[in-house]
């Protein structure tokens, strides 16, 4: 009988990433529910010594596979190794991080383990001891409520949404062999360009400065980056500023471009087309400054100003600088 | 080079989706039926590696009798052929279920490189591409930007968060298309009339070989959570209404 919550942590270059944590959280709650325990499971090279952080977030138990083949990350060698450890264990429930090496994952391990996935859940619980996923669909224009008839019941969460609560456990540590099977690694990482620029992904971005074609040209985004660097944002853009090769297509927002959920989210120039609306649906928090009072993008917003952005944007910057100064 | 390209016919991204009351589905009147705009990378990559190395493009579809005209669409591009995996037993299908009858119309046909949409903007899964995959045994890239094929290997540029990551794969594999890998031709009037002289395969479940065994349910579908319009904000001039936005955020709202 397939019992306990189990999580695939996320962690790169020896550090957890965020999703992790709100992983386990998740699991806890999930788990405290059913009376099971919650296990994670840890890849990589050299990092058995982080494993015990995730106790500190409710995980019971970490199965860590150590092995300078699980560095970076493969498809190949972590479906593996995470498949093996799944099997021999048999559990209820196995969450992954919707981000982009969580998808992959995932979405392989639903052939490998011959399961069903539910992708990007904004919520997940458990109705009569089955686990009963929420998720956006047609990029949010509608949601879907997902049962999974197999085990284990697979959801990827999408990050950012999920809180990452403290709720300390023994977060005990049981190192397994991946038992890696050297010609079944087929891809190789041949080279990892890092974003130096230090500002956080729009997927994990907790406030996100975005603009559409009311900037009117490329060089007029120097205002919603002055913006975006008072406050800490990342800076996104509308796929009609994407389409006119102002922005790059790393920074879209909408249906065909990034899904987000910050907790702020300030639209300036942009009229609110439905396919970007539904990419930026889960924001906790919406504002919208656009000089046409008519855009849809009101409707979305919790705060507006009908005005012309270029006025209303530089004072916005010297406003917010003065009050966090 | 065998190369297959998996398309899959999607509502128009400018649709309104309407749920049914029962929640058992979409309501499919009015709705503009394209190719998913993800697929359309795929094939357009598809259509650049025969141009340059040779070999023919398969387009394999699952959808209902309507999913023809997207099949139409890429052969009009300048696909050679297609299989159309059409049986009522198949809508709706789980991404798993999917992918089994994609693998099991793959494997009949020679294939060296298969191309899917990272996702489709319907159900919003990304999972088929490494599903089919797992059950063809072969190497994955997913969400690839950029493409070169250097002979018995595809380079691949595959962004992640904070990262852009260079990976090599071996042939047979299947990569997965992102925006950004390239610009899809539209289809020429003389291309439109070719393609419908080109053949398509018709399969169901059974001339297949599959049996479904549904492992994910879409138990109900529900409207979104509306959002109430909220507060517009007025001032004498932008430096007022600037300034009122900020105490705002800060002091009703505490976002920053």
């Amino acid at each position: 009988m397939a019992k306990g919550v189990w999580i695939v942590a996320e962690q790169r270059d020896g550090a957890f990433r965020k999703i992790s944590f709100e992983l386990a959280s998740t699991a806890r709650k999930l788990a405290d529910q059913l009376g099971e325990e919650v296990c994670a499971v840890l890849c990589g090279s050299g990092v058995e010594g982080i494993a015990g952080q995730l106790g500190k977030y409710g995980v019971d138990k970490v199965f860590v596979a150590d092995d300078p083949a699980l560095e970076p990350y493969t498809t190949d060698a972590h479906v593996l190794a995470v498949a093996k450890v799944v099997k021999e264990n048999d559990p209820a429930i196995l969450l992954l991080g919707a981000s982009t090496q969580g998808k992959d994952l995932s979405a392989r391990l639903v052939g490998k383990l011959a399961t069903g996935l539910a992708t990007d859940c904004t919520d997940v619980k458990i109705v009569d001891g089955k686990l009963v996923a929420i998720r956006p669909m047609y990029a949010g224009k509608c949601f879907g409520e997902i049962s999974i008839l197999s085990f284990p019941q697979m959801a990827s969460l999408r990050p950012n949404v999920f809180p990452a609560v403290e709720n300390a456990k023994a977060g005990a540590v049981v190192k397994f062999d991946p038992a890696l099977d050297a010609t079944q690694l087929k891809t190789k990482v041949i080279e990892v360009q890092k974003d130096t620029s230090g500002r956080v992904d729009l997927t994990e971005a907790n406030i996100i400065v975005s603009g559409g074609r009311g900037m009117k040209g490329p060089e007029n985004y120097v205002l919603i980056e002055e913006l975006a660097a008072v406050l800490g944002a990342t800076v996104g853009a509308s796929r009609a500023a994407v389409d006119a090769g102002w922005r790059p297509q790393s920074d879209q927002v909408g249906q065909t471009g990034k899904v987000v959920s910050p907790n702020l989210y300030i639209a300036c120039g942009i009229s609110g087309a439905i396919q970007h609306l539904a990419g930026m649906s889960s924001s906790k928090f919406v504002v919208a400054i656009n000089k046409d009072p008519d855009a849809p993008i009101f409707a979305k917003a919790d705060y507006g100003i009908v005005d012309d952005l270029f006025k209303i944007i530089p004072e916005l910057t010297q406003a917010c600088k003065k009050l966090l100064a | 080079m065998n190369i297959v390209a998996c398309v899959k016919q999607v509502p128009d991204t400018e649709a309104q989706i309407k749920v049914k009351p029962d929640g058992s589905g979409i309501e499919e009147g009015g709705i503009k039926w394209v190719m998913n705009p993800y697929d359309e990378f795929g094939v357009e990559e598809a259509l650049r590696l025969k141009e340059k190395n040779g070999g023919d493009v398969t387009i394999v579809s699952l959808g209902p009798a309507r999913a023809m005209e997207t099949i139409r669409t890429a052969l009009a591009m300048g696909a050679d052929k297609g299989i159309h995996i059409c049986d009522p037993a198949l809508d709706g299908a789980d991404a798993y279920n999917t992918a089994a009858a994609l693998a099991a119309a793959i494997k009949a046909i020679p294939h060296d490189i298969i191309f899917c949409g990272q996702r489709a903007i319907d159900d919003d899964s990304a999972q088929v591409g490494p599903v089919l995959a797992e059950l063809l045994g072969v190497p994955q890239v997913t969400v690839v930007t950029k493409l070169e094929f250097t002979g018995g290997a595809v380079r691949a540029i595959r962004a992640i968060e904070g990262a852009q990551l260079l990976i090599e794969c071996p042939l047979p594999c299947l990569v997965t298309a992102q925006k950004g890998l390239n610009e899809p031709r539209y289809a020429s009037l003389p291309g439109i009339m070719k393609a419908k002289k080109k053949p398509v395969d018709v399969k169901t479940a059974a001339s297949l070989g599959v049996t479904v065994d549904v492992k994910a349910k879409v138990a109900k579908l529900v409207p979104p959570p509306a959002r109430t319009a909220g507060k517009i904000i007025c001032g004498d001039d932008a430096a007022a209404k600037a300034a009122e936005l900020a105490r705002l955020l800060r002091e009703e709202a505490k976002m920053i």
